[in-house]
């Protein structure tokens, strides 16, 4: 066995001030910690179950008000409150309705930044890995513990290495990627693992197209999706933060449980067909299966670059279909502006979009638009489980942006290369 | 051989995810188990709730617990009164909720054990032991980093206790 490291490996021995490696279960101090209005109340009460009066330290957490965003019901509301109240005599910054997803705002205020550990009671957490930070989702006892610690324990996990091979050609994404992937490895294929996306292959994605690959990591049961850093997450970093950080790479002689290669080249749209992720096919088996709702958002598909992705698509196959009820969620306040200022929202609102409040919207079922008894969607999120959207007499079928939008246009599943040159 | 569980086994299938554990919407009108319990795994068989009996033990198959990291998935379970659940293999996020409610998570072949049989986890020398029609089917044991979590009843009580984590036998930097 070889001496080299991963980069799971590296993170969590520096944080545990340990030497230990995959396979061992060591207690780390978190940078950061991130609870919701969904997770938060819970942990709030476990907290004081502990025995907790003051958080140990304040600075390392914060909440995002995203689930019930704005919230649907009285108790929806209270959930809100009683994270609002908690955080405001703990002194804990909270991201307020409106300002997006937990996840968006972690990588936008910076608290991800290479090297770091950063955990979210949200199991999204594994977005952060595309700034080379190891981020995992935790429940609301660990958020409980992290707020009277620090702390938290982790089981070290074995690496799944990824080479990613070639380039995406028109018309496909990391979405497509994702979900291609998913297909080979399924549901559990990398459970208790990380994922470590090959450098060479990465360097050539946007950082937008690595959050997805490392969101959807989650998807095959990932604890992480790692990625190294390099020029482009220096420029996203650039003006979030302050902090020095130190890029963190696998060491040449790292030891992995698997190597499987991807190749991006030949790589056709995918989608996911109700109700399993892993149910991975192309797109082609698919094509005109009718959808009654189209869902652009989520903290996989949210993102600004999304958007302009689906309106190209839509506008150049001319518009929604009649009869397509489509919907789109920002991932954060930041996107929503910045689709404001390039005309991305007017163009949406031209198309008939049902413009919702940045935050986790419709992908859960627990705001925004839900579906009716037989209704099927094609959306950007990560999940398609029976009810996952509020209704298990819905289906959910998964695609990339662009595929969602060729799919609004037709009002079927269809292939957006047809109208993409 | 010590008797940690006994109870009618509840068969489940493969990739029961959280959403099917309990919808998200559940969750918005309260946190109660006691309240969420009877809308337990209600996407799966709507019947399910009215005929979980206090002690029955969740028997599932790969992956158990996939999707979200929503603890309501846990609590649900134990407000039904369900203190284990045993498993071909359960998702991490499951699998450490389970370990910090201190409800029992058991991974081994679930294959041979059918719908209703009475089962009982016990802990052996060698770890832990599912026995299933005079069958028995060794389980993987807990790693000792948790089983303190675990034998304190929960991370709630573990933390109440000692205040801090208790330093794991791992060579220090």
């Amino acid at each position: 066995m070889g001496q080299g490291r991963t980069i799971a490996e590296k993170i969590l021995a520096a944080k545990s001030g340990t030497e230990a490696r995959a396979g061992d279960t060591v207690i780390c101090t978190v940078d950061a910690a991130l609870g919701t209005d969904a997770s938060g109340p819970m942990a709030i009460d476990y907290f004081r179950q502990m025995g907790g009066d003051a958080v140990k330290d304040p600075a390392r957490l914060v909440f995002a008000l995203d689930h019930y965003a704005p919230p649907p019901t009285q108790k929806a509301a209270g959930h809100l409150k009683t994270v609002r109240e908690f955080c405001a005599a703990q002194n804990i910054a909270v991201h307020e309705i409106g300002e997006g997803i937990g996840h968006q705002l972690i990588l936008e205020t910076g608290r991800a930044r290479p090297g770091a550990l950063v955990v979210g009671a949200d199991s999204h957490a594994v977005t952060y890995g595309a700034l080379n930070c190891f981020g995992t989702g935790i429940g609301s006892s660990d958020l409980a513990g992290a707020m009277l610690t620090s702390k938290v324990w982790l089981r070290i996990p074995e690496t799944i290495r990824v080479n990613l091979e070639g380039c995406l050609s028109p018309g496909v994404s990391a979405k497509d990627a994702a979900l291609a992937l998913i297909g080979e490895l399924g549901a559990d294929g990398a459970a208790y693992k990380a994922l470590e996306f090959s450098d060479v292959g990465a360097a050539e994605l946007s950082m937008d197209d690595r959050f997805v690959l490392a969101n959807m990591s989650m998807e095959c049961g990932a604890k992480a999706g790692l990625l190294d850093a390099d020029a482009k997450t220096d420029a996203y970093l650039s003006g979030r933060t302050i902090e020095a950080y130190a890029p963190v790479s696998a060491d040449i002689d790292a030891v992995y449980a698997e190597t499987i290669n991807l190749d991006l080249s030949n790589l056709a749209p995918q989608l996911a067909e109700p109700h399993h992720v892993d149910n991975v096919v192309g797109i082609e088996a698919g094509l005109g299966q009718v959808v009654d709702m189209v869902y652009l958002g989520t903290c996989t598909g949210g993102r600004a670059s999304d958007f302009h992705d689906a309106l190209r698509v839509l506008e150049a196959a001319g518009g929604t279909a009649p009869g397509v009820n489509l919907v789109i969620t920002p991932a954060s306040r930041e996107v929503h502006m910045a689709l404001l200022a390039d005309g991305t929202l007017a163009g949406f609102a031209e198309m008939g979009a049902i413009i919702q409040t940045p935050g986790c919207g419709s992908c859960c079922g627990t705001c925004g638009s839900v579906v009716a008894d037989g209704m099927t969607v094609i959306s950007t999120a990560n999940r398609n489980f029976k009810g996952r959207m509020g209704n298990p007499n819905a289906e959910i079928w998964l695609a990339s942006p662009a595929s969602c939008a060729m799919a609004a246009a037709r009002g079927v599943i269809a292939d957006p290369r047809e109208v993409l040159s | 051989m010590s008797t940690l569980s006994t109870g009618r086994a509840r068969k489940l299938g493969d990739d029961i995810d959280t959403d099917t554990i309990i919808q998200s919407q559940r969750k918005r009108e309260t946190l109660d188990p006691l309240v969420l319990r009877n809308f337990l795994l209600e996407s799966w068989d709507p019947n399910f709730a009215a005929t979980v009996r206090d002690g029955d033990i969740l028997v599932a198959g790969k992956n158990f617990g996939c999707g979200s990291a929503m603890e309501v998935a846990v609590t649900v379970v134990l407000g039904a009164g369900i203190r284990a659940i045993v498993a071909k293999s359960f998702a991490r996020t499951y699998f450490r909720n389970a370990i910090n409610n201190s409800l029992l998570p058991v991974i081994c072949d679930t294959d041979a054990i059918s719908d209703g049989a009475d089962i009982e986890v016990a802990a052996s020398t060698n770890g832990l032991v599912v026995i299933a029609g005079g069958n028995e089917i060794p389980a993987s044991p807990l790693p000792d980093a948790v089983r303190a979590i675990v034998d304190a009843g929960g991370l709630v009580p573990y933390l109440k206790h000692h205040g801090d984590f208790q330093t794991l036998p791992h060579p220090a930097t």
